[in-house]
Parts: C-alpha cells; structure tokens; sequence
C-alpha cells in the first residue's frame, strides 16, 4: 500500500468520530441551543455501544445502543435548558461531568472485552484501485455514513423548508416564535439529533477503531467537536474540511516523529488548537460587527402566552 | 422515625465494630493505582500482583486499593487515607508517587511503603523495579530475527531513562543479528490512549516497520498490527488476545512473588528498606510464551533467557557506542553500571532519531 | 392540555431560600438509589461521603487544602459570568499562573535569594494568568470571536507548554530525566499553618478573596456595573456601563485569581512543577460557581462542599470499594437539581388548557 494512501486511510478514520459529533452539534446550535456536553454523550455512548455489541454480537446492534445512549442523554439536557429555562453552558458542562462518571460505570464491567470490530467493505476490482480504491470502496459502514450524514443535514439545512425553520429558530427564536413556529419542540428535536451523532460517534471509537472498551476512552474529542463547528463558522461544507484537517494534524504529527523530525511532539500536538483559535478570530473579523454564529446561540427562550 | 434512627446508628456501630474486629487480627496491605484496574496493562498487572497476595496469605492478611490517582497533590492526600484507615504496607505503583510517598513516609514512620519505578528512599521507603530491559534485549533478538522489512517499530512514551535504555538494549540485541537494522521511533507522550497508540503503529507501519513494539500500556498497537497483519510484542501483560497470529512474546510485570515476599517479611517482623532492581532472576518480570516464531527464533530467545536469568549475558556489555559514534565510559567493569542504566540519556549507534529534550 | 413554563413577575424569595435544600435532598434520594443498584449499603455509603470526613481534624483539613483553588477561581469566574462573559478557560489560566510563578523559583534554584521570591511568585503568576484570559477577552471585544470556545482551546494549549517545559528545558538535572523541576527551595514554598498538617497559607488567601468579592459585588459602584451588565444588558447601555470594558476586566481578575490559585497548589501542596499538577480545577470550579449561585458567600459553601465529596470519595473507596465514578456522578447530578430548583426562582410552571388559552386572547 502507498504511503500516501495508507495516511489518506488514517486521516479518515481519525476524522470520523469527529465529523458525526460536530454535524450532530451543528445541527444543535443552528437551532439556537449551545450544548457542551458533546463529551459526556460521546463517551456514554462508546461505553453504551460497546455493551451493545458484546451482548448481541452485532455492531450494528452496538451503534444503535451507541445513539439510544447519546439521545437519552441530550434528553436530560433538554428537559433542563429549554424545559426549565436553565443557563446552557452550565447544564452542558453538568452533562460532561455526569457523563464521563456514567460511562465509567457502565462500561466498567466490560474491560478487557473483545468485539470483532465492524467490518470493511470489499467490492472486488474496485477496491484494489490503487491510491484510491480502499478510500473510496474499502471503509466501514460509520466513514460511509457520516459522509452521508453531512450530506443529508447539508440538505436538510439549505434546501428543506423544515431546516429553514430550524435556522430561524436559531437566528431570531422571537420572530419564529411570533410566526406560530414550535421553537421549543424543534429545539428539542435538534438537540436530541446532536446527541444521537455525539452517541454514534463515540459508539464508533470500541466498535471500529479500537475494538474494546477502555474508561475515558474519547479522550477529549467532544471538545474537539464543539471547536470544530465553531471553526466551521457553522457550515456544513466547511465542517467536512476542518475535520479532515484536524485528524491530518493528530496522525501526520505522529508521522513526522517516525521521519525523525525535530519538532517538539507537544507543538505539533498544540497545532489543531491554535489553529482553531486564529480562524475564529480571522473569520469573526471577516463578518463586520461580530460573529458569524446564529444570532440565538445559547440564549434562554421561555415564550410568551 | 427515631427506631429507624437508631437503627442506623446500630448498624454504624456493628459495621464500624466489624471493621476494628478484623483490624487487630489482619495486617492491611494498601495499594494506590495510577490507571483503572481495567486498563488490562500497568495498572491491571499490579492488581494481580495484590490478588496473588490475597491468594497466597489471605487469611493473614487485607488488602485495600485506591485506583484512578493522579500524580499530584491528590496522590499525597490518597496515600495518607490509605495510612490512617489502618494499612501498615502501602504500594505506591507508578513513578509520579515519589514525592507524595515521601512526605507521608516522613509523617509516619512506623509505616512502610513501597514505591515503584523511583529512585528516593527513606528508613521506611523501599523502592522496587525491574530490569524490563533485559527484556527487551530478547525481544530485540527475535524482531531482528523476524523482521523482513528490517526496520522496527517503536511506540515510546516519555523519554525517561527506563524507556530510552529499552530502546537501546532492542537495539543492541537487534544488531547482533542484522548490524542494518533500523527503528522507526514515536513518542505518545502519555503511559495510556488506545487512540493515539493505534494511530502510531498505523504510522509505523505505514512506514515500512513490520514488527512492532512498545512502551504504552493499551492492546491497542497489537490490535493494528494483527489487522495489518504485522508482528508485534505485547507490554505488561499478556496482549495475545488481541493477536493471536500476531504477539510474540510480551514483557509481563508478575509483581505476585515481590509482594508476597515484602509481606511475609512484614508479617514477620523483618521488613526493611531496600532498592530492588529485579531482573529474570528475581520472577519480577517474566517473558510470555514465545508464539508466532519457527522454532529456531525460539530457542535463540530461550537460550538468551536463559544466559541473562544466570547472569552469563549482559545486554549492556561494555563496550557500548553512543549516537556521537564515542564510545560510552564504562563504570561498571565488563558492563554499563547500573547507575548509567537508570540515567540512561542517550541513543546508541545505529538509531537516527534525535533524543527529545536533549 | 399543556405544562408550560411562565417568567415569574419577581423572584421567587422563599424557592431562593429553600431550593439548595430541595436540591440536596433530590441528589441524595437519587444516590440512595444509584448505590443500591451498584450493591453498596446506601447509608454506610452516605455516612463515608459525607459524614466520616468531618469527624476527624485530619480531613477537614484537606477538605479546606482541596477547596482553596477551587474557591479562588469559582470566585473569578463568579464576577465573569455575572456580566455574561463566558470564561471557560481557568485551568489553562491556573496553568500558565503556575508555569509563571515557577520560572522564578526555577532560577532562583540553589541561590542564596531573599523572602522576596515567594511573594515575587505570586505576583508574577497572577499577572501572567491574568494576560492568558485577556486573550479570549480581547478576541471577543475586538473580532466577536466567541469566548467560549477561545478559552477553552488555550486550555489544551497551556497544557501542552507546562509539558514541554517540564520535559525539557525545566527538567531536574538530577531528575534521571524524570519530567519534573527539582524541589522548590523554602523561601519559595507556600508556608504552613499548622505544623504536620496541610493546611497552608493559600486558604487565608482564598478567604480574603471571597471578602474582597464580597465587597466589590455588594458595595462598590464596579460591582454594580458588573451585575447590571449581566442581567440587564439593555439597562446597563441606558447607564453609560461599558460592557466591553467589564469583560476585559472581570476575565483579567478571573485570570488573575486562577493563575494566582495555580502558584500556591504548586508551591504549597505539590512542591515543584510536573505535568498533571491540576486534576481539572478549572472545570470543577465552574460547577462550584453555578452551585455557589455565582455569590461569594454561596461560592465558599459550595467549594468546601464540593472538596467534601472528593475526600469522601475516597474515603469510600477506601471502605467500601465503591468506585470513584461515583463521585463524579454525583456532582452532575447535583449540578443538575441545583439548577432546576433555582430555574423555580424565576420561572413556574402552569397548566394551560386549549380553550382556556383561545378565550383569554392576550395577557
């Protein structure tokens, strides 16, 4: 196999777990709500979906334990931020905390488990294509669906009336509130989608990446996530780029140690935050007058009657 | 309202009673874990350390564990709740302990402690290792040996001499088979991430090494290697359920006979502070079956086992050339000393890469 | 039929009074649960959380030595998120505070240096958190950039630079390449207040500060501007308050106080600089802040509570082998009942009939 291709294979599979929790995020603060607890959900969902599949044998079984996880947690904080009007960023940060307490429990039991991890595809002729052929034809079934997850919220987004809604809500929730829309209900909606993806996309950690459990497994990519959407300015195109980018940082770092280049691991390793930091900054300024967020993100909404 | 009351307070009592009954008979033996006993590595080899202890003299004896202590402030506070519920032998089980061990060994000098992997010690303060590179040496020995691409790969994760003197002595050994050989070296910069590990021997693979070792404590760089199907060597405890056609042999940390031993002697009144530096001989370590190799492969790794285990081989045997092409000064007679092995800052000839932080 | 939520037309005195308490009893009968799920006698469980660790000097000591950073910096953050300025960053700002600090005791190593350096250390180390946090504060008021997310990546940032150095350059000599700085000499340690204990000088320190919080919210014209910006924006413009100028100011206070808690852990508790010297003190004083109900007062309860459960968590690991997830379980939760109780102070639920709804067209 190619050099080339081999990284090409390495990036994508980095990158996966961290494009379906950012587009589920995305989703979530289009719609106005600011959910930081992206890692908690993450981490309950890969000790979840770990379960799952060492029950049941199925991995598919697994990511469904993995997304049932992530919802029923992203309930608890819906019940909280838009049922009781409670701060976001406080409820989030609960969430985190609460989550990685429960995953550690729940998936203590399972340690040291083996699953057999999800499976490849093998198209013959196509997937022997050098260069591209494993990219494109040799991936599991989570590469291939978080491409089309993207696609479909990008769709959703841009050229459904319902993703316009979503985006009001987001944008003004009092104008689409006094147009007759249910901003609540298609916050909670949105909120939920965002912690079925923050589930699936820890789910795939034991299930395709490393096929077993081990407690504080994400390692931190929930925050990676929320940065990413940020960094995205919010928009799909931009979300599939800058995670690929982040998961070309973490496994080129490595690559460059093995060529024996003298850069401090730890600059490398501090390369995807600054780099997020700068765009921020670079794309706050591009948009006279402030960010380019919905204009909603993380503000209480209680309607009027 | 009140019978429940004082249903409580009698059964805080009894348990609390319990508790101080079995503590006047059994000697408490305390553990402080770094890792979940979960983490099927460092941690988790300790933890079967502590369940031979319990094994061998339970009847004697009762052991408590604190896992998941960070290396800070926190360790000091664990390690002194561990002395005042009672325990008279304290484990401390990783390198970042030192000085929380310290200080409490100071607070409490009829209480003994034993701490891994460091180097200070106090009246009351043993400390205790094991010479995991002779290991490596063998493992260096049957990756040259097996290795077609003949470049090694080598996931490390701090560049402390116990770490930089694995690499070196894999090398060493390496080259008594192919002078050529070539090592491929990642640092993780942490003990434990499935993650990043997995991300490391994919990039080790990817360029060119076809067997792979490491210095971190997760299955998971045996779990890439056996899906590329590459060779690898398991770390701290048995990994070949991860690779079954893949492990060739891991460095098992089989703490069990040290602390039997420290115990018993405890028990017996004899306990006292030592430096133990164990190698083959002393059981603190031990090599896995040897797998996945043609039988001329393993008896070149039995016979090295053996001829370390007796003393007879040395893999630091003088004399040992640095990065620089100078030859390192010998404190040790025929060999380095063990002093320049615990120091150890420096690549030997034959590794490309540039130390980090020299 | 529907439950829906209304804004109160004021707050809700008596829910502000009784809420914590609401909120204590709810995470109490909902641990009561958790453990008899885990298998574990519910109340010996309780008893090793909470009571145990204040029956002997020894805990209530480390109760206080574990509630000292977190106090400083849940007391900086209180003022941040009072004018609505999200500082999500305080354990980077803990951090850079610490690295700061530490670089005058790192140079002054073996000399001969005077009483100077320990105060010397501090003052360095709370300037330096204090420059870290106007980072993000900066980026928001010039270029909009959000706060939020600004801090919390020099967080992963600040990290990874006390690694390098304590790795390389700052390395013990004598440290067999260990990464760790050597021990700091005495003049540039946190002294002790009690002989054999752990208590030190830095919980004098974090009570002045919630005094001076205490001042600044209640009796000083700043406070009041910080207060107002927060919770009505509108009002505070018609006011003249600047609130750019309150988050420049309140983020660099926080950032002060959190590189100011940074240097006293490693100088008092830890003793010298090593990687890990912080087991999440900015986030956890987060949650002590919300808890705290973002009062200095409440804030101090709330962060000797909270060390509370760390030792007792322990504790009950120790005695009962109950994992120490538990713990972590446990303040979410909290967090969680605190901040739907305290959502009754200003909002109640009422039922709504449809027809009810058509007939009474608008309030």
């Amino acid at each position: 196999m190619e050099l080339i291709e081999a990284i090409i294979l390495a990036v994508l599979a980095a990158s996966t777990p961290l494009l379906i929790a950012a587009t589920g995020e995305l989703v979530t603060e289009r719609s106005g709500v600011l959910n930081l607890g992206v890692e908690g959900m993450m981490i309950v969902g890969a000790a979840c979906g770990f379960a799952g599949a060492w029950l049941t044998g199925s991995v598919f079984i697994g990511a469904l334990f993995g997304i049932v996880a992530g919802m029923l947690m992203s309930l608890v904080f819906a019940l909280m931020a838009l049922g009781l009007a409670v701060n976001q960023v406080a409820t989030g940060l609960a969430l985190t905390i609460l989550g990685v307490g429960l995953s550690g429990l729940i998936g203590a039991g399972f340690v040291g488990e083996r699953i057999t991890p999800a499976v490849h595809l093998y198209v013959p002729g196509l997937t022997d294509i050098p260069l591209i052929g494993r990219v494109l034809f040799g991936e599991d079934g989570f590469v291939y669906f978080s491409v089309a997850l993207i696609v479909g919220v990008w769709w959703f987004l841009y050229r459904t009336r319902a993703g316009l809604i979503l985006r009001a809500c987001g944008d003004n929730h009092v104008s689409a509130h006094a147009l007759g829309y249910p901003v609540l209900r298609i916050r909670t909606f949105a909120v939920m989608f965002g912690g079925a993806c923050a589930g699936l996309a820890g789910a795939y950690l034991p299930l395709a990446y490393t096929p077993f459990f081990i407690p504080g497994m994400t390692a931190g990519r929930g925050w990676i996530a929320l940065a990413l959407v940020v960094f995205a300015s919010w928009r799909p195109g931009r979300l599939v780029v800058g995670a690929y980018l982040f998961g070309a940082v973490t496994i080129l770092q490595l690559h460059a140690q093995g060529w024996g280049v003298g850069i401090p691991s730890q600059f490398m390793s501090a390369l995807p935050y600054l780099a997020t930091v700068i765009v921020l900054v670079l794309l706050s300024r591009a948009r006279t007058g402030g960010s380019t967020a919905p204009a909603a993100l993380g503000t209480v909404f209680v309607p009027d009657r | 309202m009140r019978k429940s009351l004082l249903a409580l307070a009698a059964g805080l009592l009894l348990a609390g009673s319990v508790s101080a009954a079995s503590a006047a008979d059994k000697l408490k033996v305390g553990f402080i874990y770094l890792g979940p006993i979960g983490d099927l590595g460092w941690t988790y080899q300790h933890d079967l350390g502590r369940q031979a202890l319990v094994k061998e003299l339970g009847d004697k004896i009762e052991t408590t564990y604190l896992e998941n202590v960070p290396e800070g402030p926190d360790a000091e506070r664990a390690i002194e709740q561990l002395v005042r519920a009672g325990n008279k032998l304290i484990f401390t089980t990783s390198f970042g302990y030192m000085d929380p061990t310290l200080k409490v060994a100071k607070k409490y000098p009829n209480v003994h402690f034993e701490h891994s992997t460091g180097y200070k010690r106090d009246k009351n303060m043993s400390t205790y290792s094991a010479k995991w590179y002779q290991g490596r040496y063998i493992q260096g020995l049957i990756a040259a040996k097996m290795s077609k691409s003949g470049v090694l790969g080598y996931i490390g994760s701090f560049p402390i001499p116990e770490v930089v003197s694995g690499i070196n002595a894999t090398i060493l050994a390496a080259q008594t088979i192919n002078p050529n050989i070539k090592v491929k070296i990642i640092w993780a910069n942490t003990w434990f991430d499935p993650g990043k590990e997995a991300d490391a021997a994919k990039a080790l693979i990817d360029q060119g090494a076809d067997v792979i070792m490491q210095h971190t404590d997760s299955p998971a760089a045996m779990q890439i290697a056996s899906e590329r199907g590459k060779l690898a060597f398991g770390q701290d405890s048995e990994m070949i359920k991860f690779g079954p056609k893949t492990q060739l042999t891991s460095i098992l940390d089989t703490w069990g006979p040290y602390y039997i031993e420290r115990v018993k002697a405890e028990l017996a009144g004899t306990w006292k502070s030592e430096d133990t530096w164990g190698g083959l001989d002393s059981h603190m370590f031990a090599m896995a079956p040897y797998t996945n190799m043609p039988d001329d492969v393993k008896k070149l790794a039995e016979d090295a086992q053996a001829a370390i285990t007796s003393g007879k081989l040395h893999p630091f045997k003088c004399p040992v050339i640095g990065q620089d092409g100078k030859e390192v000064e010998c404190k040790g007679g025929a060999n380095l000393a063990d002093g320049q092995i615990l120091g150890m800052n420096f690549y030997v000839k034959g590794i490309d890469d540039k130390l980090p932080g020299k | 039929m529907q439950l829906v939520l209304e804004k109160r037309a004021e707050r809700s005195g008596t829910i502000a009074l009784v809420s914590p308490l609401i909120a204590i009893g709810l995470t109490i009968v909902t641990m009561i649960i958790l453990f008899a799920i885990l298998g574990k006698n519910p109340l010996l469980a309780l008893h090793a959380y909470f009571i145990a660790p204040l029956t002997d000097g020894y805990s209530l000591q480390e109760i206080a030595v574990k509630a000292t950073p977190l106090v400083m910096i849940a007391i900086g953050l209180s003022l941040c998120y009072l004018a609505n300025a999200w500082n999500i960053g305080a354990e980077g700002q803990f951090l850079i505070g610490a690295v700061a600090g530490s670089w005058i005791a790192v140079k002054t190593q073996g000399t001969d240096a005077g009483a100077w350096v320990l105060p010397a250390m501090l003052v360095l180390a709370a300037a330096a958190g204090a420059l870290y946090a106007l980072i993000p504060a900066i980026c928001k008021v010039k270029f909009g950039a959000s706060e939020i997310l600004t801090s919390l990546m020099l967080v992963y940032v600040a990290d990874l630079f006390l690694d390098y150095l304590v790795r390389g350059p700052w390395r013990d000599p004598q440290g067999f390449n260990f990464p760790t700085t050597a021990e700091f000499d005495p003049v540039a340690t946190v002294p002790l207040l009690i002989e054999g204990g752990r208590l030190h000088l830095g919980s004098i320190i974090a009570l002045l500060v919630v005094a001076a919080a205490a001042i600044l919210l209640g009796r000083t014209i700043k406070g009041f501007e910080i207060r107002v910006v927060g919770a009505a924006p509108r009002a505070a413009r018609f006011g003249g308050f600047n609130a750019n100028q309150l988050i420049i100011l309140t983020f660099a206070v926080s950032g002060a106080l959190a590189g100011l808690a940074g240097i006293i852990e490693v100088a008092g508790p830890v003793g010298h600089l090593q990687p890990g010297i912080s087991p999440g003190y900015g986030f956890t004083a987060i949650i002590v802040a919300f808890l705290g109900r973002l009062n200095p007062l409440g804030i101090l309860i709330a962060g000797l509570f909270l060390a509370l459960t760390f030792i007792g968590g322990e504790q009950a690991q120790i005695a009962m082998k109950i994992p120490l997830d538990v713990t972590k379980v446990f303040q979410g939760i909290l967090l969680f009942y605190v901040l739907a109780c305290d959502s009754l102070i200003l909002y109640r639920f009422k039922l709504v009939f449809p027809n009810r709804q058509v007939a009474s067209g608008t309030h």
